[in-house]
């Protein structure tokens, strides 16, 4: 592996008084599976949405692919291959399942306006492949029966895989998945725990995840970011999280 | 049933009624040598007031066991008819609209004159309603400056036809495309807002329009207006008595038919179908397009929507452009059917006229909103007795609707999709 998925050094967010994230670097190589994980208000989602453009981070600077990101709106990050879920659940509650998928594929089913009001059959094409590639994920995640339900309708543990089907029809090539097993029974985090795995050594895109379920960040993560208070604490592969005194502390306080 | 706080309340409301009544129907005012005198009004009001406090205080007291009642009554109502289910069977809908379509077109012949004009300003207020459809229902952005876009239509026919001399046909196109530039416009500014902050700007928008046309005396007329708006032809014929200098041809002497000024109504109402007609399709069709699907995911989530890739800019653009083109077409319409429009056709009631519409017929719904236009258009005409109690009636109509039917007359559907075997 030449050069990093995605790499971020020395980033700080401000608001106000409030440092909340302080110096953080991370690096993402091509499928793998990475971790962030800290204690509550440590700043995991600040980094998140840094990353994705969702806020402007005060200094330091992202390179995706080796091109700079750091800056871009959100929605451009997201063309280029980074899309994200949220930590609660932000489907379209009143769209059915299927159409949750195709608004997800804007950018696939681009098609003229004049295409649209006249439908040819370029139009008609479009859209049947965008229906194919919505049903592929669906049965993916066990949702293709659900398919002309509200999304709003669907169970918790649903939506949320529904949530993940919605990023993938996007065609990422890194997923961001902010605590996507909360609310979740152990059922459903086993079933996540392989949906994730299938998705880096079948589909071979990368993942960024915040979990506090310790048990699937060890089972999963190809290599954990620990963040304390902002400021990043330690990485490397699970094994050396769990035997890092630093993060003993930081989760458990001191002997 | 009756208990202490039915009393208190009953109280409370019945004082709150005998004050705002007494000031408002009890007192009048009268001249006394040089100067004003409240005096009070004649025996007869004073009693209704009384016997309001009276009802009020009875309402309040009696509260539960009545509403009881009502909720009973409810219950026992038969069930909403249930359609049968045209998704299922294409033909039959098919067979059904075109059906619909011949009605309306039949129809003129059979009714009076005055019927069918009416039926032109439903069709009117139906196309408004669509279009603002698209920006509050679907979009999900809150327009109370919709009567903007409608008077720029009128007026970009009534300037140009009366300057230019261009035809109604010539001129329909541009009014849309000149309402389009104007949603446009107005979109910019209100990107970044939202909910309440978005309607009053969009509320100052529709007044800043009617103002300007009423204060740009040398080109709108300004108050006086614009009159002898060219009517539409119907291939170049006209639908007058006698040809205007310059004219091709009269309707019925090309037919040779008598001369009658119904012909010339029924022209311009068979003309609103087909304008309506056309706005269902272009509307349908967009809301299964790609920008369709996105202006609904824009009103349930818009950081979601940027998360997928999304610009929540242009998305919101485009819906005001759009929806400001059908009210540009309707406002071209509405001003060669009158042949005379003035700023005061584009009032802030008019605005919430439309809304109202939406709101009634069910954010989203199409056929919701042409049943909420029909009712909005044709109840004031039948009530015309009660003139004065107009408002009143249509406040009373909308606080019922909101209790009972907050989803409006007929919620939209979800389309339904057909996955390959299941």
């Amino acid at each position: 592996m030449s050069n990093p998925l995605l790499k971020a050094s020395g980033l700080s967010m401000r608001f106000g008084g409030l440092l909340a994230v302080d110096d953080v670097a991370l690096t993402i190589d091509e499928k793998q599976i990475v971790s962030v994980i800290g204690p509550n208000g440590a700043g995991k989602t600040t980094v998140f949405n840094c990353l994705t453009g969702f806020y402007k981070p005060t200094s330091g600077e992202i390179f995706y692919k080796d091109k700079p990101i750091h800056g871009l709106p959100g929605h451009k990050i997201s063309r280029l291959g980074i899309v994200r879920t949220f930590q609660h659940v932000r489907l379209f509650k009143e769209m059915t399942v299927i159409e949750n998928l195709l608004v997800a594929q804007h950018r696939h089913l681009k098609t003229g306006l004049l295409a649209g009001l006249f439908k040819t059959p370029g139009y008609r094409r479009a859209e049947a492949e965008g229906i194919e590639r919505a049903a592929h994920w669906l049965e993916r995640v066990n949702l293709l029966e659900f398919a002309n339900r509200e999304a709003g309708n669907l169970a918790y543990g649903q939506q949320r895989r529904l949530e993940i089907a919605r990023c993938m029809v996007a065609s990422p090539e890194l997923l961001m998945l902010d605590e996507p097993a909360a609310g979740l029974n152990p059922n459903e985090t086993d079933e996540l725990n392989e949906l994730i795995v299938s998705l880096r050594d079948i589909d071979g895109i990368s993942i960024l995840l915040i979990e506090h379920d310790m048990k699937l960040v060890m089972d999963i993560s190809d290599k954990i970011f620990v963040v304390n208070q902002g400021q990043p604490l330690a990485d490397g592969t699970p094994t050396e999280i769990v035997n890092n005194p630093e993060v003993i502390k930081a989760y458990l306080g001191e002997e | 049933m009756i208990n202490k706080q039915g009393f208190t309340n009953g109280i409370i409301a019945a004082v709150v009624l005998l004050i705002l009544s007494a000031l408002l129907m009890g007192v009048q005012l009268a001249n006394e040598g040089t100067g004003l005198v409240v005096k009070l009004k004649h025996a007869e009001s004073l009693t209704l007031i009384a016997v309001g406090a009276v009802i009020v205080f009875l309402f309040q007291l009696f509260r539960q066991p009545i509403m009881g009642t009502i909720g009973m009554a409810k219950g026992a109502l038969p069930a909403m008819p249930v359609l049968p289910d045209l998704k299922q069977n294409p033909k039959l809908k098919n067979l059904l609209m075109a059906f619909g379509l011949a009605a309306l077109l039949i129809w003129p012949f059979t009714a009076s004159r005055g019927a069918i004009d009416l039926a032109t300003l439903t069709l009117i207020y139906i196309m408004l309603g669509l279009g603002l459809n698209i920006v509050v229902g679907l979009a999900g952005l809150l327009d109370l400056g919709y009567v903007g876009f409608y008077a720029v239509g009128a007026y970009t026919y009534a300037l140009l036809s009366s300057y230019f001399g261009l035809s109604f046909w010539v001129c329909l196109p541009i009014a849309g495309l000149m309402a389009a530039f104007f949603g446009f416009i107005l979109g910019f500014p209100v990107l970044r807002l939202r909910g309440d902050y978005l309607a009053i700007v969009t509320l100052g928008f529709g007044e800043i329009i009617r103002i300007m046309l009423n204060n740009m005396t040398e080109l709108t007329g300004g108050p006086n207006g614009i009159s002898q708006i060219a009517k539409p032809t119907l291939f170049g014929l006209e639908f007058n008595r006698k040809l205007k200098e310059g004219g091709d041809g009269l309707f019925h002497e090309f037919f040779g038919l008598a001369y009658s000024g119904t012909y010339k109504v029924i022209f311009l109402y068979i003309l609103a179908v087909l304008l309506v007609v056309l706005t269902l399709f272009v509307i349908n069709r967009l809301l299964r397009m790609p920008i369709g699907r996105a202006w609904e995911a824009l009103r349930e989530d818009e950081i979601a929507c940027r998360s997928l890739g999304l610009n929540p800019t242009v998305i919101k653009l485009t819906a005001f452009t759009i929806g400001a083109a059908f009210a540009g077409f309707a406002g071209s319409f509405f001003a060669a059917r009158q042949g005379f429009i003035s700023p005061e056709s584009f009032i802030f009631i008019e605005s919430a006229i439309i809304l109202a519409i939406v709101v009634l017929g069910g954010m989203g719904s199409q056929l919701g909103i042409i049943l909420a236009a029909i009712v909005m258009t044709v109840l004031p005409e039948l009530a015309r007795e009660f003139q004065e109690y107009r408002m009143l009636m249509f406040g009373l109509l909308m606080v019922f609707m909101m209790i009972w039917r907050p989803q409006g007359l007929l919620p939209m559907k979800r389309p339904h999709m057909e996955m390959r075997s299941q």
